[in-house]
């Protein structure tokens, strides 16, 4: 039986094991089979993260992460884990690849997955013009026109990023002001390659069997038009990963791992969560490591009194 | 055992005059998800071995191939079958999805 088992391996659940590995809990982390490193593994440079005066690779940023908390001892596993069970004293986990392991107390960071769009051809076009991942698919949108659907500071990493390759870039926000950061807006609207088009949401995804362009409605007359495009790429948030433990781990009304206050206790005894599957609000990469921090600590408390 | 890479000279006689399926992973350096799915192919290559071939296309080396398939997102996985393209996959996936989505090509 282990003493603490990690789901996830963003910012919080690293920051978690190192905590976890340091007060010598040899915590075993599981990674997810193909997502290991999170949401920071297709981003490009991270500028806002303490401690690096002149930013670094999201991807080198994570690997950093790894190593620290390897250096204390962690077993990090590149699996999934399938199916839990909280409830009792022992929390038993199982894995995609077969494996079932048992822990006396249990840290989900399990973070927050790409929402979609919700229209009937979005499966279809995905890989045909329809993309969640720039840093992965702005190469091929060389001298393009193409439009990121988003108001927050993804979007407008990513529509700057993509001005690298592509002739032109719509970004298409359904409000008339954006809530990301100011330096992103700024030097977002400040490209020439960039155009805006304000209150104004996707409804129709169109081309087959690659993408031509999209249908938009205006939020504020309800007129819509059509725009010619070679690609979108889709950053209108995120939603908490929450299926695992669903019906096990009380929720809040919108969806998150409900936690008691500032700690990172879940309503369940020995089972804590952390980053951005308990957070709506600021969602940052040190945000998300504090709160990782937060939950190795009650963890360890949680240990000594039981 | 690493995928073996295929590129324009190599494609006809590699892929498409293949006896047996082959799974094309068109990826580059720069994709974190072509990276953290290359070890879930090379499993499901050493797993399959007597079934399916699974190599790789540089996406950054080989742009006309890219273009010939029509890859605007990467990982894409498409799988050959008989000179003709029978399958395509975009994105990485953890394995129990990927066989379970191969099927056909690995019994």
């Amino acid at each position: 039986m282990r003493e603490v088992i990690i789901i996830g391996s963003g910012p919080a659940g690293y920051t978690a094991a190192i905590y976890c590995a340091r007060a010598g809990l040899k915590p075993l982390l599981i990674a997810s089979s193909v997502e290991a490193g999170g949401e920071l593994m297709k981003t490009t440079e991270v500028e806002n993260f303490p401690g690096f005066p002149e930013g670094l690779q999201g991807p080198e940023l994570m690997a950093n992460l790894q190593a620290q908390a390897e250096r204390f001892g962690t077993e990090v596993l590149l699996d999934d884990v399938v199916e839990v069970d909280l409830k009792g004293d022992v929390k038993i986990l199982k894995t995609g690849g077969g494996e079932t392991f048992e822990a006396k107390t249990v840290i989900l960071s399990t973070g927050a997955a790409y929402r979609e769009l919700g229209l009937p051809r979005e499966k279809d076009l995905s890989g045909h013009g329809v993309s969640w991942c720039a840093t992965c698919d702005g190469f091929f949108f060389r001298e393009r026109t193409i439009a990121v659907v988003g108001g927050g500071d993804s979007a407008m990493e990513e529509g700057t990023f993509l001005t690298r390759f592509a002739a032109k870039v719509y970004l298409i926000h359904r409000r008339d002001s954006f809530k990301a950061s100011k330096i992103m807006v700024e030097r977002a609207l400040n490209n020439p390659k960039i155009e805006v088009i304000y209150n104004s949401e996707v409804t129709e995804l169109l081309g087959d069997p690659k993408l031509t362009g999209v249908t938009l409605r205006n939020t504020v007359d309800a007129t819509t038009s059509n725009l010619d495009l070679d690609g979108l790429f889709i950053a209108i948030g995120n939603d908490p990963r929450v299926w695992l433990v669903e019906g096990q781990v009380e929720l809040t009304a919108e969806k998150f791992i409900k936690v008691d206050g500032r700690s990172s206790r879940t309503n369940i005894p020995g089972v804590f969560a952390a980053g951005d599957v308990i957070d709506p609000t600021y969602r940052q990469a040190i945000t998300a490591a504090g709160s990782g921090c937060v939950a190795a600590l009650d963890a360890e408390h949680y240990l000594q009194s039981h | 055992m690493a995928a073996k890479n295929v590129t324009t000279a190599s494609f006809q006689a590699d892929v498409l005059n293949s006896t047996k399926p082959v799974l094309v992973d068109f990826w580059a350096e720069w994709c974190g998800p072509c990276r953290q799915v290359a070890p879930v192919l090379d499993a499901i290559a050493a797993e399959y071995a007597d079934k399916i071939e699974i190599v790789k296309v540089n996406v950054d080396e080989e742009p006309a191939l890219a273009q010939k398939y029509g890859i605007v997102s990467i990982p894409a996985l498409q799988v050959f079958q008989g000179g003709e393209l029978v399958k395509q996959m975009v994105g990485a996936k953890p394995k129990p999805v990927l066989v379970a989505e191969l099927g056909e090509y690995l019994n």
